[in-house]
């Protein structure tokens, strides 16, 4: 078993609101809002790279880990998700790793866009019995390629930029408070693949019905899965913690699942939807504030292009 | 009522139009459904003909017009 023991995120200081979208976009200001949830969402600097934003991170998730656990926090694996890296090779992974000050550990790419975040989770508490702790960051710039020429309105309005990490930690009788991960529930089909795609050059080619009949479908289905393997029923849930697509899609998720959309932590205000990102950084926020009781379960969930889906159940242990 | 019938009246509900699309009518290009509605009317669809979609056969092109949406139930409903 594993378990989460911090978060830490990164969001770019300059603020894109709907205003000045709305004049890029070249659409109607206050379509925006209604369609998506979304008021504003930060943009990167032109010189500030995906794997700035990853190290900015991963360094507010270690100064958290240092809270929580004694020594310096070095990782036996780092897992870095984007997908909007600006290389064809090689990932962001192995400079997050350098410049983190961990050169030499190994540290693996998950090109995987929206739920990269998720399958990072997922696979990071697997590695974690072989590698020790894993450090996690899903890290995005997809502010430029979605408003690359020529501009697609309804991809253009959605997406901003930033970074979100967790740290994991195999479970010991040493181990520090945090969220154990008890189960996780990964699924790809390529039968979409073509729906949701980012070539080497911009602009993002979505066709929303698709993405959003399958998801919201595929969402409340892996989160099914995962509470019925354990017997949970959705109402006792704590709080879900999801990629930040669209608040619209989020709603429809809670309503699927009969929960108060309230359970659904949302960010997606203020910050857009950040891909891969986007579910740590919502993490992050939740955690920080969070007022949790042990046994209090978190269930993640997220899906993106590929289409790649599915939700990880954890649980609250002191 | 039909069963071409029945799925307009569903379409109607969904859209919250009053005026029935036509039978061959793209119903995203027309206005009738975005991609919300678009799975609105896929669930009341399943809930009105007692049937249950397949992820596979969700395709939005399956779902654009009346007609295509009585073809698809005529092949998956004996």
């Amino acid at each position: 078993m594993a378990a989460i023991i911090a978060f830490g995120r990164y969001l770019p200081e300059r603020r894109l609101g709907n205003e000045e979208l709305a004049n890029i976009a070249g659409c109607d200001e206050d379509w925006i809002f209604p369609a998506s949830g979304i008021e504003e969402r930060r943009v990167a600097r032109a010189d500030e790279s995906i794997v700035d934003m990853g190290v900015a991170a991963g360094l507010d998730c270690m100064a958290r880990v240092f809270t929580v656990k004694s020594g310096l926090p070095k990782p036996g694996l780092i897992v870095v998700s984007s997908g909007s890296g600006e290389n064809r090779f090689p990932g962001p992974a192995a400079e997050i790793g350098l410049r983190l000050g961990f050169a030499g550990v190994p540290a693996i790419d998950l090109p995987l866009a929206s739920a990269g975040g998720l399958f990072g989770i997922s696979l990071g508490a697997g590695l974690a019995q072989v590698y020790g702790d894993v450090l996690v960051i899903a890290t995005e710039k997809m502010s430029a390629p979605a408003m690359a020429e020529p501009v697609d309105r309804n991809t253009a309005i959605l997406f901003g930029d930033g970074a979100g990490a967790c740290w994991i930690t195999a479970t010991t009788t040493e181990t520090a408070a945090g969220l154990k991960i008890l189960d996780s529930a990964l699924h790809s089909d390529g039968t979409w693949a073509g729906d949701l795609r980012l070539g080497l050059t911009g602009p993002v080619q979505m066709n929303g019905l698709s993405v959003i009949l399958q998801a919201s479908r595929k969402l409340p289905s892996a989160i099914g899965e995962v509470l019925l393997r354990h017997g949970i029923p959705a109402s006792s849930v704590e709080a879900f913690l999801v990629h930040q697509a669209n608040q619209n899609l989020i709603d429809r998720v809670a309503k699927a699942l009969g929960v108060p959309g309230e359970r659904f932590y949302s960010n997606i205000r203020t910050y857009g939807n950040t891909s891969s990102a986007s579910m740590l950084i919502a993490a992050s926020e939740w955690f920080e504030a969070a007022k949790l009781q042990v046994g209090d379960t978190v269930c993640f969930a997220a899906f993106g292009a590929g289409f790649h889906w599915g939700a990880v159940l954890a649980r609250f242990e002191a | 009522m039909n069963r071409q019938e029945r799925i307009t009246e569903v379409v109607k509900r969904v859209s919250q139009q009053e005026v029935a699309p036509d039978a061959e009518e793209s119903l995203f290009d027309s206005g009738y459904l975005d991609s919300f509605a678009l799975t609105d009317m896929v669930t009341e669809i399943e809930k009105e003909f007692g049937i249950s979609i397949p992820d596979s056969d969700l395709s939005p092109r399956r779902f654009e017009t009346v007609a295509k949406i009585a073809t698809y139930l005529d092949n998956h409903i004996s």
